[in-house]
């Protein structure tokens, strides 16, 4: 089997490697710099331009002429259907996906079955982790109960278990009162309310961006100010409670506008978007493909230039994946009756670096919007290169090309809005915790 | 009589919608239609045996008389053998998906489908899934091709040309597939088209589709030649896009007073089933001199033996 292979999820392993003659990417100094980097026991032990002679007589070395290493991506915001739709994703396959991406954390949505409205749901997927898991996992919490929008959950006890963010996923919470509620407790013990901005009265059964195209194809459409409109609503109360606040995969020239406006003021507001939002629009749902049926949808071309800027003044912080796997079944229908989502786990780097490679921004910022960036609005230790810390990496070559081909995916589902695309840049290698856990 | 060999081919498989269409495309259809459709007139006239021993499917996933009705005449006329299949009794409602459907009926080798399906998109999902020709008798709100053709073969007939008409569609564009595929027809044909509704009933940036907006009757109407009226479904009436039938009759409604807004020898058409006192006034739709609406179901059959013998001999050429 080519995963054996390509896999190692040997928890005991406790051997050491050496990568020698890699550019470094290192966004806390923010260079990248030719370095050794020695890995021992979890953790990075040392840094330095030549470490051959000071290292373990059982160390491997590995060559890294020409290939760059990071921080291991981290990814925040993935859907992993596990419990509940085991057929769609498991945590091991959305693992195993990532660890080949180079993705070495996931923070994954509570949209489970049963949803993660509780602390003992957030032990149960750590414990499962822990068993399977190449790449580190964390949760997230919903922030009403069974995502009803109506009661908060138990929001400081999920923060003590772990949960290191709240959201009701594909769910807007619409209630104002709610909302409100929710912002000014998490307040209290400094926590992040991430919110999936789409009025969902406005969305209604809507299936793609209202305009133009929803109008020919005779689809019904969502007004793309469904989402501003949710994002400014959400700003006045974030004014008021001062609770940081975060807005999920972000898709509109207006959403821009609104949260650069925001953070000019001062708000405690962050965001991310997805590569759909800044590689594709609206027309690719010619034909009616259903890979392309996304949440929030496709936008408009203009919209797509005004998602680039705002990546490139940083009014966007983080590039998540918001990988959403469907099987066959989900996919295989018409238009209106298909499920909405695509993977991106396996496709987030070298998606992440056409940024840089079509001379919009450069590597250094590139990497730093999907390792330490969504790091830091998470508050975690990971998403950084730095010595006695845990080693999570991945090396890759920024110039590789290849075809994205969803048959080769690793992961359970294979529904990308980007296959058959051809793309730059590959991941070689991942370590988590020192651990060696992907090999091309 | 228009022999075949003096016509353009038509170069598709399929008749999925009418967007992509070219004027020779579009003529060919029309013409054949126009061909049928003289046919018909003959006061004995005997079956034709063009699609003999070919078999079409009518599969409607929808509720349809007329549509149905008129491919099933029309092929019985050209002596094809005509299988219908209704969802209500099918697989389809013990769950069984669209394209195991196609597949198990493409398995059954009929020369050619005729598919109305409730979602945008599905009867062009389903010709991707089978061998044989396809057409599209409504897909959701997306297109309705023959009911298109058969609006311009009756306009072609009564007014004698199409291209420089003034032509208005009124009522609900927003969920209408004959208003997207009149819109694109009539606009390939060189017609000047105008919509008119209230804007809860018009689709955004639906002037791309090559249109004028009214939101009223009295300068929408100016002048034209063909008024479209749409039906407007039941359960949008009461409060949801439009407040109360009566407030709609009154604005939208077509009645003698509205009319006189347009040409003096301007026609109606209506695709069916008429509402008649929610968007025409009753005495009006069986004016003959002034509405076309039951010429429009003759035509229908005129243009659906067109559509059918078109498709099966296509796809047997293709096949070969």
């Amino acid at each position: 089997m080519e995963n054996k292979k390509n896999f190692n999820n040997n928890k005991k392993s406790s051997q050491s490697y050496l990568l020698k003659n890699c550019f470094m990417i290192d966004n806390i100094k923010n260079k990248i710099l030719k370095n050794d980097i020695y890995i021992k026991d979890k953790i990075i032990e040392d840094i330095d331009k030549n470490l051959t002679n000071k290292v373990d007589p059982k160390t491997i070395t590995i060559e890294c002429e020409g290939m760059y290493v990071a921080a291991g991506l981290v990814d925040m915001r993935v859907n992993i259907t596990e419990p509940g739709l085991e057929h769609k994703e498991t945590i091991e396959s959305a693992s195993k996906a990532a660890a080949s991406g180079g993705v070495t954390s996931i923070i994954c949505m509570p949209n489970t079955t049963p949803p993660i409205d509780q602390p003992a749901l957030i032990h149960s997927i750590q414990r499962k982790a822990r068993e399977v898991a190449l790449s580190k996992i964390f949760c997230t919490g919903c922030i009403t109960r069974n995502f009803e929008g109506k009661e908060i959950c138990e929001l400081h006890l999920m923060k003590e278990s772990g949960a290191v963010g709240f959201t009701d996923g594909y769910k807007t919470i619409s209630n104002t009162r709610v909302m409100r509620r929710a912002l000014n407790y998490a307040k209290s013990f400094d926590g992040l309310i991430i919110q999936h901005a789409e009025d969902p009265f406005l969305k209604g059964n809507g299936v793609v961006n209202e305009g133009e195209i929803s109008t020919r194809m005779g689809l019904l459409g969502i007004p793309s100010y469904a989402e501003a409109m949710i994002v400014q609503r959400d700003l006045w109360m974030v004014k008021d409670t001062k609770c940081r606040y975060h807005v999920s995969h972000i898709s509109t020239k207006e959403t821009v506008e609104i949260i650069r406006k925001a953070k000019k003021d001062g708000l405690p507001v962050t965001c991310d978007t997805s590569p759909p939002y800044f590689i594709l629009n609206e027309l690719s749902l010619e034909n009616y493909r259903t890979f392309s049926k996304l949440s929030p949808p496709l936008r408009t071309e203009e919209d797509r230039k005004s998602i680039v800027e705002g990546i490139c003044d940083g009014t966007i912080d983080a590039i998540s994946s918001d990988h959403t796997p469907q099987d066959q079944d989900a996919k295989r229908l018409p238009f209106n009756q298909a499920e909405f989502g695509g993977v991106g786990l396996e496709t987030l780097l070298p998606l992440t670096l056409s940024l840089v490679n079509n001379k919009k921004i450069d590597l250094l910022k590139a990497i730093s919007l999907i390792t330490i960036n969504p790091s830091k609005i998470l508050k975690l230790d990971v998403g950084r290169i730095e010595k006695k810390k845990e080693a999570d990496l991945c090396i890759f070559s920024t110039s590789k090309p290849w075809k994205v081909n969803p048959e080769k995916f690793h992961g359970k589902s294979k529904n990308s809005p980007f296959d058959g695309m051809l793309v730059e840049g590959k991941n070689f290698m991942t370590f988590v915790r020192g651990r060696l856990v992907y090999e091309l | 009589m228009i022999s075949n060999e003096s016509l353009k081919k038509f170069p598709h498989d399929h008749l999925l919608g009418i967007e992509g269409l070219t004027p020779p495309d579009l003529n060919y259809l029309l013409d054949l239609s126009d061909h049928f459709a003289m046919h018909l007139d003959k006061e004995n006239s005997e079956k034709l045996n063009y699609l003999k021993n070919k078999i079409c499917i009518n599969l409607f996933f929808e509720n349809s008389t007329r549509t149905r009705t008129s491919f099933e005449l029309a092929g019985k006329k050209l002596g094809a053998d005509m299988l219908n299949i209704s969802v209500a009794s099918s697989a389809i409602k013990k769950g069984e998906t669209l394209i195991d459907t196609a597949m198990t009926l493409n398995a059954m080798q009929p020369d050619v489908l005729v598919v109305r399906h409730q979602d945008a998109g599905a009867v062009k999902l389903l010709s991707e899934k089978v061998n044989c020709g396809v057409i599209n008798a409504g897909d959701g709100p997306h297109e309705h091709p023959t009911q298109a053709l058969l609006d311009a073969l009756t306009i072609k007939k009564r007014k004698g040309k199409i291209s420089g008409l003034k032509v208005a569609v009124c009522g609900d564009i927003m969920h209408s597939r004959v208003a997207r595929s009149n819109i694109h027809l009539l606009n390939t044909l060189g017609a000047e088209i105008r919509v008119i509704g209230p804007a809860t009933l018009i689709p955004k940036k639906i002037e791309s589709l090559g249109v004028k907006v009214f939101y009223e009757m009295k300068s929408g109407l100016k002048d034209v030649d063909i008024i479209i009226m749409l039906r407007l479904q039941l359960e949008r009436m009461s409060g949801s896009f439009v407040p109360s039938i009566k407030e709609y009759f009154r604005f939208y409604g077509l009645d003698r007073e509205k009319l006189k807004f347009a040409d003096a020898n301007a026609l109606i058409l209506h695709p069916g089933p008429m509402n008649r006192g929610v968007e025409i006034d009753s005495e009006l739709a069986d004016d003959l001199d002034r509405s076309a609406i039951f010429e429009q179901v003759q035509m229908g059959v005129a243009v659906r033996m067109a559509c059918l013998k078109t498709i099966v001999e296509n796809k047997a050429k293709n096949g070969k």
